[in-house]
């Protein structure tokens, strides 16, 4: 196996464009696993780890917090992005264990794109951009659009996802992550919810209960058409409610060894009925 | 006035927290494991695994693995020169199997290669043709006789019935529930590892092995290679925990195999999901059980049936079935009893020993229903188990007569004194609410639960096996020599064992000797039996050495030697003036005695399961806080107050390092830990999914000592290893019951237990 530890973006993006079998590396906390299991054999890995341009944690843009693609969650649980983003934060928090955190990053979840990657669903509740670079062009691709699938995005070979654009949103939001144990878990009902006051809107994201993170779309309307979302308000209990049960009806989850189909559907009821309350108490 | 700045260091003897000698070594990651050895001109051995619960092997072709550069030698069961089975208590696993094979990951043959790499493209190489059967998955298919045998000695492993007293006998207060224990894992960190180097004649071999009893390895492994005892050595390598998974052959057989085959050291270690494979787990049990009771919750008689599943091969499950049988009553008074329990085999995982071995499924069971029996009277789960405590002298329902101290009612009562934690504020931590770092819950979500488990634990081995242990001891010039054969695995006995030979013989520096099988067995370090059985075997021959010391000293100085006692670490006479230091009066002389600790025989049981089966017992009771989230079914325990009857303490430090390490492994058993199994098929083996507690799931443990000395052991000390995590399942899964108002019959509780 080759190991091309990159010390600058542009020599990373060099390695993939040479070598068709290259595969990206930053944390390692997932890809290690896999090939410690047999799962994948790579022949050339390409290091991200000594790439300092990836991990930076910028406001080039009024209203946006852009994190880089290697920031490991170890900083992004603290501040800036506490303040700014805390759904974010609480979300880094729920990675895996301290050792996992300092090693794992932002990269690493969007380049897995599993539907349980803990970070997800505040990207798809707070509709991030995502940087993708090859050595010659670069592009910006909603969340929306990026994850396709169970582990399938539309990242290219050559391309290497370089920052994260998170638009910082005035209002209460949360994360909040299922597990049967109360740390260090793999989740088994996850839920992101955003209230954006500015515009009067709820937006809600769910992971780990279907094959992409799911955005409630349904119940987003339903909120705003029915309630003033605006700041200042509250929300009733019984409205809470409903809509924790239509965005549980918008869930397909599956039965697997980790819980039943049954089970993330009424946690995701209760998530998101007591996320909607504590943004409008 | 003094100036001097001499500070005397407390001597490490017994009563002392005296530190592990490797504990530093193990937190600096210094110390060497079985799996960090290493020997010149070394092989690397790996096992084939079946993939299928059941099957019948059409052929086996190892050509291609063989061809594979770098691979050595290939062994399946035609390669097995001695015995082709072995087993604890039937010889009825086969080291490799040979026409069907049994359960998901029974190995089918072994590879000896340059690297682990090339081993594992070698097993992927070797082509097994399998036709698929239906597999035997419900134990009662095999209770009841509907599936048709899976291997030759038949579907029930052992069947044994306790009748007592009086069968007519009913009260006015019946309770009855069906209990269900879910398969848990022993998840030691230190994977399998061994590491085999033969013989240069190639007539033996030395293992180095992390094990819990090398001597009966030793007997099973030389009667599988066909060598004589003497051609095959054991050393115990460096063990990282066993909990009752390395008392069953795992990869030694393999190991030597190869090792004698290829004529090169062989070393075979197991990933974590491969261990999950290759040892024995806790049995799965169904217990149903129906008390009646006076009308102030006294037991007047219990009606039981037990099913353990013990998967495909025997291992321990008949002793195990008779743990879990003959524990019914729990710490309880009973005069009557109809109890049936049946031990089968099925096409699951082999079941075997794990901490707590049978009584741990008993106790969810008989403490669940003291729970109803506590409801149906009116009275506190506190003043049911008062009123039923067990005293000294009582009898079992075995017809043995309770001869150990029975402080069950100071257990109940000092852990009921021992204050309660805060009640939950207004504001809290949400990382120590239910969900934990999940952030799902507001204080406003949580309800609070106390409940109560008690339990009572047989303690070394039963039914007249002589678990006996040996030791022995020299002295010389002021320096002990200890040499047993006692595994180490975690539980200190590294540690005692020098303490032991400080207070008894006033030394202060204490060598302990290669752990192997050049001495006498010591018994398996598993039914919470060293520190009693290889503790009194070392206590034994240091008071041996102790006693030639005196002669001779004696001699020297004209002094009657009864007159001679240690004193710190002098010999002086108690009725004179003459004192004089050990390490001077053993200058230039030797003294080397071996002792073997047996302790009382027991009996097998009756047709009726009657008869003084046991040794010994020791109790325990637990108080476990919960915080539930009724919603969504999360669970966090709180407190767990325990007193436990513990004879002696010996060394505090690691007697709260079992109690605490205990009560967080009953605490996986109660909320998360299970092998999850679908049609024979373990689905989550790996440490992903096979959940054990973290630091953010343990609870507070304030624990209580009970110092009862125990006139029956050696030290005066009882067994305290296995006792923390028996009833502290059941009192946390009474906390939930009491928190959210719902019966909840099975184990571990899954979220949707409690919420749907």
């Amino acid at each position: 196996m080759t190991v091309i530890v990159a010390k600058e973006l542009t020599t990373a993006l060099a390695a993939l464009r040479e070598h068709d079998d290259a595969r990206l590396i930053q944390g390692g906390t997932d890809l290690m696993v896999e090939i410690n299991f047999n799962h994948v054999k790579p022949t050339t890995m390409v290091s991200l780890r000594d790439v300092e341009a990836l991990r930076t944690i910028r406001t080039d843009t009024a209203g946006i917090l852009t994190i880089g693609s290697g920031v490991p969650y170890s900083v992004i649980e603290g501040e800036p992005v506490l303040s700014a983003i805390p759904a974010l934060a609480q979300a880094a928090r729920t990675v895996g264990s301290p050792q996992i955190r300092a090693a794992g990053s932002l990269g690493g979840n969007l380049g897995t794109c599993s539907p349980a990657g803990d970070t997800l669903p505040v990207m798809f509740a707070l509709d991030a951009m995502i940087h993708l670079n090859t050595l010659d062009s670069s592009r910006v691709v909603s969340i929306h659009d990026f994850m396709t699938g169970v582990k399938r995005s539309v990242r290219q070979h050559d391309e290497i996802i370089t920052a994260i654009d998170f638009p910082i949103v005035r209002g209460w939001q949360g994360y909040s992550k299922v597990g049967v144990r109360n740390a260090m878990v793999i989740s088994v009902a996850s839920a992101c919810l955003v209230a954006d006051l500015e515009n009067a809107n709820v937006r809600i994201a769910l992971g780990s209960v279907g094959p992409t993170i799911i955005r409630c779309r349904e119940s987003e309307a339903w909120l705003k058409s029915t309630q003033d979302l605006s700041a200042g308000q509250s929300i009733s209990i019984d409205v809470a409610n409903e809509f924790g049960r239509r965005a549980a009806a918008e869930s397909s989850p599956i039965d697997d060894h980790r819980s039943t189909a049954e089970y993330r559907r009424h946690a995701i009821s209760v998530l998101a009925s007591r996320l909607l309350r504590k943004a409008y108490q | 006035m003094a100036t001097s700045s001499t500070v005397t260091k407390p001597r490490d003897i017994l009563g002392s927290s005296a530190l592990r000698p490797d504990g530093a070594h193990k937190v600096q990651g210094s110390f060497e494991f079985t799996s960090d050895m290493h020997a010149e001109n070394m092989l690397w051995g790996a096992t084939l695994r079946s993939p299928h619960p059941y099957a019948r092997i059409v052929s086996i072709d190892t050509s291609a693995a063989l061809a594979l550069s770098g691979v050595q030698c290939v062994i399946t069961a035609s390669d097995v020169p001695g015995k082709p089975t072995y087993g604890l208590i039937s010889s009825d696993q086969p080291v490799f199997a040979q026409d069907f094979v049994r359960y998901m990951g029974e190995p089918v043959a072994a590879v000896a290669a340059d690297h682990p790499e090339t081993c594992r493209r070698a097993l992927a190489l070797i082509n097994v043709v399998y036709e698929v059967l239906n597999p035997l998955t419900d134990p009662e298919d095999a209770v009841s006789g509907a599936h048709d045998p899976i291997h030759p000695d038949g579907n029930i492993i052992r069947h044994q019935r306790i009748i007592r007293g009086d069968q007519t006998a009913t009260g006015p207060i019946v309770v009855e529930g069906e209990y269900v224990i879910g398969m848990q894992d022993q998840a030691f960190l230190g994977l399998e590892a061994a590491l085999a180097i033969p013989d240069p004649d190639g007539l033996g071999v030395h293992l180095h092995v992390a094990t819990q009893w090398l001597h009966e390895d030793l007997s099973q492994i030389s009667a599988c290679l066909d060598l004589p005892a003497e051609k095959v050595r054991l050393t115990l390598g460096g063990v990282g925990g066993a909990f009752g998974a390395r008392e069953d052959i795992s990869l030694q057989v393999h190991c030597c195999l190869l090792a004698l085959k290829a004529g090169r050291p062989i070393k075979m270690q197991y990933s974590r999901e491969e261990s999950f494979f290759g040892h024995v787990h806790r049995h799965p049990a169904t217990i149903f059980m129906r008390h009646h009771a006076d009308a102030n919750g006294k037991i007047i008689k219990i009606d039981a049936r037990f099913v353990f599943d013990g998967g495909a091969y025997t291992s321990t499950s008949p002793a195990v079935l008779i743990n879990g049988i003959t524990h019914t009553q729990g710490p309880y008074k009973c005069d009557n009893a109809t109890v049936d329990g049946y031990a089968v085999r099925t096409n699951n995982p082999p079941c075997g020993a794990m901490r707590g071995f049978g009584v741990v499924q008993a106790c969810f069971a008989h403490e669940s229903q003291m729970d109803k029996i506590a409801a149906a009277v009116g009275k506190s789960p506190v003043e049911v188990r008062l009123i039923n405590a067990m005293v000294t002298g009582d009898p079992l329902i075995t017809g043995q007569i309770m001869e150990s101290v029975a402080p069950v009612a100071r257990c109940i009562t000092e852990t009921d004194v021992i204050p309660l934690p805060e009640p939950l504020g207004t504001t809290v931590n949400e990382l120590a609410l239910p969900g934990g770092s999940g952030l799902t819950a507001s204080r406003s979500n949580i309800v609070r639960g106390i409940g109560w488990g008690v339990s009572m634990k047989n303690l070394m081995y039963s039914e007249g096996f002589d678990d006996y242990a040996t030791a022995r001891c020299i002295l010389k010039d002021g320096v002990a020599s200890l040499k047993f054969a006692t595994s180490e695995v975690g539980q200190g006995f590294v540690t005692l064992a020098p303490q032991i030979a400080r207070s008894v013989l006033g030394v202060d520096e204490v060598i302990i000797e290669p752990i192997d099988t050049q001495i006498g067995s010591a018994g398996s370090t598993s039914a919470s039996r060293q520190t009693w059985m290889s503790g009194g075997a070392v206590d034994g021959a240091c008071r041996l050495v102790r006693e030639r010391l005196f002669h001779h000293v004696g001699k020297m100085h004209d002094i009657d030697p009864l007159r001679l006692v240690i004193d710190g670490t002098d010999v002086v006479d108690q009725l004179g003036t003459f004192r004089i230091s050990v390490a001077d009066s053993s200058d230039g002389i030797e003294i080397s005695e071996t002792f073997e600790h047996h302790h009382r025989a027991t009996e097998e049981l009756d047709e009726n399961g009657q008869g003084n089966c046991h040794t010994a017992f020791a109790f325990v009771a637990h108080r476990a806080v919960v915080d539930v989230d009724p919603e969504l079914g999360l669970v966090k325990v709180v407190q767990i107050a325990t007193a436990q009857d513990v004879g002696r303490v010996l060394n505090p430090l690691s007697a709260i390092g079992q109690l605490e390490g205990g009560i967080a492994q009953g605490l996986g058993l109660a909320v998360m830990e299970e092998i999850v199994m679908k049609d024979g098929k373990v689905r989550n083996p790996s440490f992903t999914d096979y959940l054990l507690p973290t630091a953010l799931d343990a609870p507070d443990v304030i624990a209580v000592m009970i110092e009862e000395y125990e006139p029956q052991a050696p030290l005066g000390a009882k067994g305290i290893g296995e006792p923390p995590c028996i009833s502290v399942t059941p009192a946390i899964v009474a906390a939930i019951r009491n928190a959210i108002g719902k019966d909840i019959e099975r184990i571990p509780v899954r979220p949707q237990d409690i919420c749907l």
